[in-house]
């Protein structure tokens, strides 16, 4: 008897360890996700000099918002900006129409050839051409070059998003359907008037979706846009990143470091935080959607 | 009307894409984009099989059958790319399913207090940053003068040339994706591990088992099964590298190239420097040759292993 509830003892202060260890863990890791957002703010308000000089400081001792007066003196920011926001909007809206319109024709079972489609669809995700025809037909077929459109044209279906959509509407029940069938009504004003509006939740999690691969959305910038000012924010970053590795590399070569021109410290932080604003500061509101979204995304029909 | 033009018309009345036209009607611009965006460009793979001249276009150029396959096989390029490739796919695989699962289990132990709802919004936050920008940000910590950097200093340990040292890139990207995604992955078990039945626990605690033992013998035994899943599902995408993580952090760092170049680096600057179409169009087809015969042998495990899992 002793011996076993002196075992008990002893494991409940096992369990009691344990959920002390989870707790540290988890609040570790979560302050180590949370940590580069800090750090890469409060320097980008940094004086660029004491950056320089001191290196990153939790606390940097002396403020300054220079980098982000710099940054907004510019246009390309602003341009970027712009071309960002226009193609995230229009590109969201158009991605939405056209993916849940396709959605609601595929889901339940009113198409006799919905298998066939399904699969004509789902066989894109398998295989592709690769991105040389791509290439070419972007360029010399359909001349989606130098133009807001290659943004938002090549985004505006995505198949992932449509069976997505589709297993969302499988849930709506089929009298409301049938009954709007009997007072006349045809199916795309029951998809508008009646499906769409009862599926806000799920529309809202596939336009978080979508929205975020617009705005995050920089390989159409190298590829098909000439014009400095049609880039899109994220182009812009890459194209800041590169220019540091590049640079860092010519100066391990041993070439004078004067030669190419980094981006000042503070000026690429602030540069980073004016990108990831609208995300971070949305996000925790938006949550719940796009975990609703990933919930979904894991069942299968 | 003839009886014939009557049974015409009859008969267009009864199938499907009459009777349904409005659905059809709905589904024609993704029908359409699907076919533009998606299904020209695989007819557009003819070019890995010619000298490819923009003016003459596809049918027109001369065919030179497997001439550019002979090109990227008989360099040495395509072994380093591919195993570069399958290596770092292997490694963030391995690496992210441990590292998703271990949060999962620590996370769901926790409950869904306020702690649990702050923490688990901090660890998916990094998720939706781009790529590019986690690129800039880790300028700030890998670059000559970086946190990193001067932390070893400060420990008088010798620093790391990051940007011109391949080696350490590998382990590079398995934190950095750590830190991206694992709060994210870890989403998937968590609901797995609440879909367990409480009572099995409980019955474990009467018998006096501790919370190890229990994760041990009951949380991860119950979640293998998705585990498995999540995993095969990983098999088909092995080929492909990420692209988009690799690109923003390397550019043309010819440096790192031996650690990190893969297929679609490759591909890439393939692209842009060779004016070589059809060359680089068939190594574009390998990757994608071999992604899809993944995808299928994925499947196959998958409908081995669990038959109701299977895709298709």
């Amino acid at each position: 008897m002793r011996t076993q509830s002196g075992s008990k003892i002893r494991e409940r202060r096992g369990d009691r360890a344990a959920t002390i260890i989870f707790y540290t863990v988890a609040a570790l890791f979560a302050i180590l996700c949370l940590y580069p957002f800090y750090q890469v703010l409060i320097s980008s308000f940094a004086d660029e000099t004491t950056l320089v000089r001191e290196g990153y400081k939790f606390i940097p001792s002396k403020f300054s918002a220079d980098a982000y007066r710099t940054l907004f003196a510019s246009n390309q920011i602003l341009y970027a900006y712009g071309v960002t926001i226009l193609s995230t909007v229009a590109g969201t809206l158009l991605s939405l129409l056209v993916t849940a319109m396709a959605a609601y024709a595929l889901s339940g079972k009113k198409l006799k050839y919905r298998n066939a489609v399904n699969f004509f669809f789902y066989f894109t995700m398998l295989f592709s051409g690769g991105l040389i025809p791509y290439y070419i037909l972007m360029r010399n077929y359909l001349h989606l070059t130098n133009s807001l459109l290659v943004y938002i044209i090549p985004g505006m279906f995505n198949v992932w998003n449509m069976f997505l959509l589709r297993n969302f509407f499988n849930d709506v029940p089929e009298s409301l359907r049938e009954a709007a069938t009997l007072d006349g009504a045809n199916e795309v004003v029951i998809a508008f008037r009646i499906i769409l509006p009862l599926s806000l939740p799920a529309l809202a999690t596939v336009s978080l979706f979508s929205a975020l691969s617009f705005w995050n959305e920089w390989m159409a910038s190298m590829l098909y846009i000439d014009d400095e000012r049609l880039y899109t924010l994220q182009y812009l970053i890459v194209r800041m990143v590169n220019s540091i590795s590049a640079a860092s590399n010519l100066g391990q070569a041993g070439l004078p470091p004067g030669i190419a021109s980094v981006p000042a410290n503070t000026l690429r932080l602030a540069t980073a935080i004016v990108t990831i604003g609208p995300i971070v500061l949305l996000y925790p509101f938006l949550q719940k959607y796009f975990v609703a979204g990933l919930r979904v995304g894991g069942v299968k029909e | 009307m003839t009886n014939k033009s009557k049974g015409v018309v009859a008969w267009l009345k009864h199938t499907d894409l009459v009777k349904n036209r409005w659905l059809y009607l709905l589904l024609l611009p993704a029908l359409a984009f699907i076919i533009i965006f998606a299904y020209i460009p695989m007819v557009g793979v003819l070019i890995a099989f010619e000298d490819f001249d923009p003016i003459a276009g596809i049918f027109g150029s001369a065919w030179t059958g497997i001439e550019n396959f002979r090109f990227f096989f008989s360099s040495s390029d395509w072994i380093q790319v591919t195993l570069n490739t399958l290596y770092l796919n292997t490694l963030f695989i391995a690496t992210g399913t441990i590292g998703a699962v271990f949060i999962a289990i620590i996370m769901s132990e926790l409950g869904k207090g306020l702690f649990v709802k702050i923490s688990q919004t901090f660890m998916t936050l990094p998720n939706f940053v781009s790529w590019a920008t986690v690129a800039l940000f880790s300028v700030a910590f890998l670059g000559s003068d970086g946190i990193i950097n001067a932390a070893l200093e400060g420990a008088g340990i010798k620093p790391i040339p990051f940007y011109s040292s391949p080696d350490v890139w590998p382990t590079v990207f398995v934190i950095i994706r750590i830190w991206k995604g694992t709060g994210w992955s870890a989403i998937v078990y968590m609901a797995a591990i609440l879909g367990i039945d409480q009572s099995i626990y409980e019955a474990a605690k009467i018998d006096g088992a501790s919370k190890m033992r229990c994760i041990f013998q009951i949380t991860i035994p119950m979640i293998k099964n998705i585990i498995i899943l999540m995993f095969i599902m990983s098999i088909g995408n092995i080929f492909k590298g990420d692209f988009g993580m690799i690109y923003p952090f390397i550019g043309d760092n010819t440096l790192l190239y031996p650690t990190v170049d893969v297929i679609d680096t490759y591909v890439f600057r393939a692209l842009r420097s060779f004016t070589n179409y059809g060359r680089t169009a068939a190594i574009g087809l390998y990757q994608s040759l071999m992604g899809f015969i993944l995808v299928l042998f994925a499947n196959w495990l998958a409908k081995r292993y669990s038959p109701e899992s299977a895709i298709f």
